[in-house]
């Protein structure tokens, strides 16, 4: 019979709108009372349809993956020899994995000696470029740059506001361990350590008395700090012991004698390259 | 336009690639040679007997599909340029690679119109962007870039507006970070180039009636404009750039006689950033994540193709593992997924085109939500997933889907990652299907405006390189899931879903019926995973490398997505230009080559069901103009 389909159609939208109706008495007309604490009825998961988030005054939880622009972790004020020191070292892999290049690092020198110094001299982050690809994060050998959880970054001025230098990108680390916590204990066991891998292998070289050149001032007690560190990680996990990193696992040279002769290489390649195109 | 000969007796259907191969050798000795280039394949073919190969390929030896026509400039390798074409049989199989070769300063090659009308919008991006004169093609205009532009961007020795250099990583990042705006640098204004003869000045240029008047329309613009001269019935409509029944800033201009349709052309390119000479200034790994913005309804199903052709061309080198099982099941699941939100956001759209507007769209964006959660929890983003990587992917199955870092509503949408996924897929998927049935199949309304409208021939379906749901609407049972199959795909029990009628009922129906299959697929995929909880997703078990070694070579990389065939060429220079990144990348974009057909679908319909129509395509401008 002509006009079923259509009947059954209209009924199935029927079904829908009485249902919103039904919902609201079943949670007691809470739906519309924009607080948090109805925020569970309003979004939960036994609520029928979708009903907007009432954003700025309710946000939805982000995933810990969820990923925006970075952020450098630096050490917490509390730690007890590397406070407010920087993880990263300024290898330059963020810089070179960047699909839009949206990174530019400069590399720390020694004063006195001329030296390169594991340490970022300045830092910056274009984020009117960043795509939030998250490859930064992914490839970063000292788990030194992370994605944020902070999406509101809207200002009225990019030209002052969008580059975010060095100071405007740290984190303490104890941050990162709270928004992504799961990461960062997963993190924590590929390391080996909740410390930095350089303060680590540091420690150990120390007690052996190895190199006198290394940056670093002392040889330090690394012992006692997975446990303090522990205490940001889920509890459940907390007692799991930390398995030891293979030493030297990364794919990464870190040897600057080597990697300034693949640059230089690679400089040659290119210069191949142009002289072949006549450039 | 002469059609293809299907009578099968006359067809060699029976060979495979390599018999093909060596039949046009033995039958065009003078003209066709091996392509014996270091992983390379296929045939090269003498330009002057291209047309002649190239019907031989089709009619004697059963290649009636022509899947992708691409160029490539070899400068400082030979300096030629170079059309590739892969061809397929709509019955499956492999592919016959055949390509032509022309000098880059009077680059000319026959068109293959006459032969495949699909290889029309194909040609004209590459006359657009590399600058390649086809012989015999009936309209040879710029596609992507407008009447006017200066050269021919794909080249190579051609530079964009904010050049800073020819490979990333750009030498300025690091060690010595010199942190500037580009517009800074390169102020806009003089950094562009034009032709001596176009004058900015005036808002109706001369590129602009080119587009009237060369769209072959039989209308004179300036006459319709004097009123005095005003004699035809014949009225030039523009529809977009900026319409919201175009999907994007997309434009057709018709011919209308009255409310009918008399013939139609797309005009596109409004979104155009030459993503394929980003993707050459990228490395490999930095071409994933812009894969995403692709068709960004799927972005999943981008990823997995780039992935594809790009393993293809590792596979060639000494050290290659290939994707353990968990890992292909994982792809397989999120591409699926992908199918399922690209399909429920393709008949949504399609329905506010022919007048449901919007509550069809919102009853099947409520499980597209779930989905999205569920690719933000695993991948990080909602839409620009970034998922893939070659030879594993970015991370396994979170075991839940928000964090355990608490905020006081993060418990709201958290939920066990597999309990969420057994539930989606065995309840919630389905039930939206069922009720999208209910609501839309036989609904008097909707069979009234879409039978038997839009409607594209089985012949012509093939002709006009069609894919996707719209091939299949057109009863031609062509899924490269089977036809050409990849990943798991061959061991998962899934049918080709195929309609007979080719109008937009069809194309709905067998949307319909990928939507179930999907499902089917993913509940066989859910004890796979479960089989495999605990292995790395990785062959040796750690992470890939972040500049992969790429052998020198080509590859084609194609998967059935949502919209159909996604094909990626690369070429890799391997040693020679630098491995780090492809030498050439292109994007065989399905919403691109299946607007080709557009005119004569929609010629002697009225102009409401052309928006319908181009709604039945289920087009993305992202891909689109790429």
């Amino acid at each position: 019979m002509y006009g079923t389909g259509l009947a059954k159609g209209l009924l199935l939208t029927l079904r829908h709108f009485v249902d919103s109706y039904v919902d609201d008495i079943r949670y007691g007309f809470r739906k519309y009372h924009h607080s948090t604490d109805n925020f569970a009825v309003r979004q939960g998961t036994k609520t029928k349809g979708v009903i907007t988030v009432q954003y700025p005054d309710e946000k939805v939880a982000v995933p810990e993956r969820f990923r925006f622009v970075p952020f450098l972790i630096v050490e917490d004020e509390d730690h007890p020899t590397r406070s407010g020191k920087d993880w990263c070292t300024s290898c330059g892999i963020c810089a070179k994995v960047c699909p839009p290049q949206c990174i530019w690092i400069v590399r720390g020198n020694d004063p006195n000696t001329g030296r390169p110094v594991p340490e970022p001299e300045a830092f910056f982050i274009d984020i009117d470029i960043c795509m939030n690809c998250g490859f930064c994060a992914e490839y970063c050998p000292f788990d030194a740059i992370k994605m944020d959880h902070d999406y509101e970054l809207a200002s009225y001025d990019r030209t002052t506001h969008h580059i975010h230098d060095k100071e405007r990108l740290s984190k303490p680390n104890s941050y990162w361990r709270g928004i992504a916590p799961t990461r960062a204990y997963e993190e924590m066991l590929a390391r080996g350590t909740w410390e930095h891998k350089d303060a680590a292998k540091e420690a150990r070289r120390g007690a052996s008395g190895a190199r006198a050149s290394a940056p670093q001032p002392a040889p330090q007690a690394e012992v006692a700090a997975p446990a303090a560190a522990s205490e940001a990680a889920p509890p459940a996990e907390a007692s799991a012991p930390p398995a030891p990193a293979a030493e030297g696992a990364t794919p990464w040279s870190e040897d600057d004698a080597k990697r300034e002769e693949r640059r230089r290489k690679a400089l040659e390649r290119k210069a191949r390259r142009a002289a072949k195109r006549g450039q | 336009m002469d059609q293809p000969t299907l009578a099968p007796e006359k067809q060699l259907d029976a060979t495979t690639v390599d018999e093909a191969i060596a039949y046009l050798r033995a039958e065009y000795a003078d003209a066709v040679t091996l392509d014996d280039r270091e992983g390379y394949g296929g045939v090269i073919v003498q330009s002057n007997r291209l047309v002649d190969v190239a019907r031989a390929i089709r009619d004697d030896l059963g290649f009636d599909y022509l899947s992708s026509a691409t160029a490539v400039d070899y400068l400082g390798a030979g300096d030629h340029l170079e059309m590739v074409y892969h061809a397929y049989r709509t019955s499956g199989g492999g592919s016959l690679v055949f390509k032509a070769q022309t000098d880059r300063e009077q680059a000319e090659i026959p068109s293959l119109v006459p032969i495949w009308r699909g290889a029309d919008f194909q040609e004209r991006e590459a006359w657009d962007l590399m600058g390649i004169r086809f012989r015999g093609h009936p309209n040879l205009k710029r596609i992507l870039m407008w009447e006017g532009f200066h050269g021919h961007p794909l080249r190579k020795d051609w530079r964009e507006a904010y050049y800073e250099e020819d490979q990333k990583p750009f030498d300025n990042r690091w060690p010595g970070g010199q942190v500037y705006r580009v517009e800074e640098r390169n102020v806009f204004g003089k950094n562009v180039t034009y032709p001596p003869d176009i004058d900015l000045g005036r808002l109706m240029d001369s590129s602009e009636t080119a587009v009237y008047q060369s769209l072959g329309l039989g209308v004179d613009v300036e006459r319709i404009m004097d009123k005095d001269g005003f004699e035809t019935n014949e009225l030039v409509v523009n529809m977009g750039p900026h319409h919201p029944s175009t999907h994007g800033v997309f434009r057709m201009v018709l011919t209308v006689d009255g409310e009918t349709v008399t013939s139609l052309e797309p005009v596109m390119g409004y979104l155009h950033r030459n993503h394929e000479k980003i993707g050459e200034r990228n490395t490999y790994l930095h071409n994933i994540p812009f894969t995403d913005r692709l068709d960004y309804i799927s972005s999943m199903g981008n990823n997995h193709g780039y992935v594809l052709a790009v393993e293809q061309l590792m596979s060639l080198g000494r050290k290659y593992n290939p994707p353990t099982y968990r890992c292909e099941a994982l792809r397989v699941m999120m591409v699926e997924l992908s199918r399922i939100v690209n399909h429920l956001w393709a008949i949504g759209f399609w329905l506010n085109d022919i007048g449901a507007f919007f509550t069809p769209v919102l009853y099947f964006v409520q499980e597209r939500e779930r989905i999205l959660d569920f690719f933000e929890a695993v991948a990080g983003s909602r839409m620009m997933c970034n998922y893939m990587r070659f030879g594993g992917l970015f991370g396994d199955l979170p075991e839940r889907l928000k964090s355990v870092s608490n905020l006081t509503n993060d418990r709201v949408r958290d939920y066990n990652t597999m309990q969420f996924l057994t539930e989606m897929i065995n309840e919630r998927i389905p039930r939206t299907i069922d009720e999208l049935e209910r609501l839309l199949t036989q609904n008097e309304i909707l069979l009234e405006r879409s039978v038997g409208v839009g409607v594209l021939t089985r012949e012509d379906a093939i002709n006009y390189s069609a894919a996707g749901p719209l091939l299949r609407g057109s009863g031609v049972a062509y899924d490269i899931r089977r036809a050409d199959p990849y990943s798991i795909y061959p061991e998962l029990d899934f049918d080709i879903a195929v309609e007979d009628e080719g109008d937009m009922y069809a194309r709905y129906r067998v949307r319909v019926a990928e939507l179930r299959e999907s499902v089917r697929i993913l509940k066989q995929i859910l004890p796979r995973l479960e089989a495999t909880e605990g292995e790395s997703i990785w062959a040796d078990g750690k992470p890939g490398a972040y500049a992969p070694r790429v052998p020198h070579g080509e590859a084609y990389g194609r998967v059935e997505n949502g919209k159909g065939e996604l094909g990626y060429y690369v070429v890799s220079a391997g040693g020679r230009g630098g491995s780090a990144n492809p030498w050439r990348y292109h994007v065989r974009a399905p919403s691109f080559i299946n607007l080709t057909p557009m005119g004569i679908m929609s010629r002697g319909h009225k102009v409401a069901d052309v928006v319908g129509i181009l709604g039945s395509i289920d087009i993305v401008l992202g891909e689109t103009d790429r």
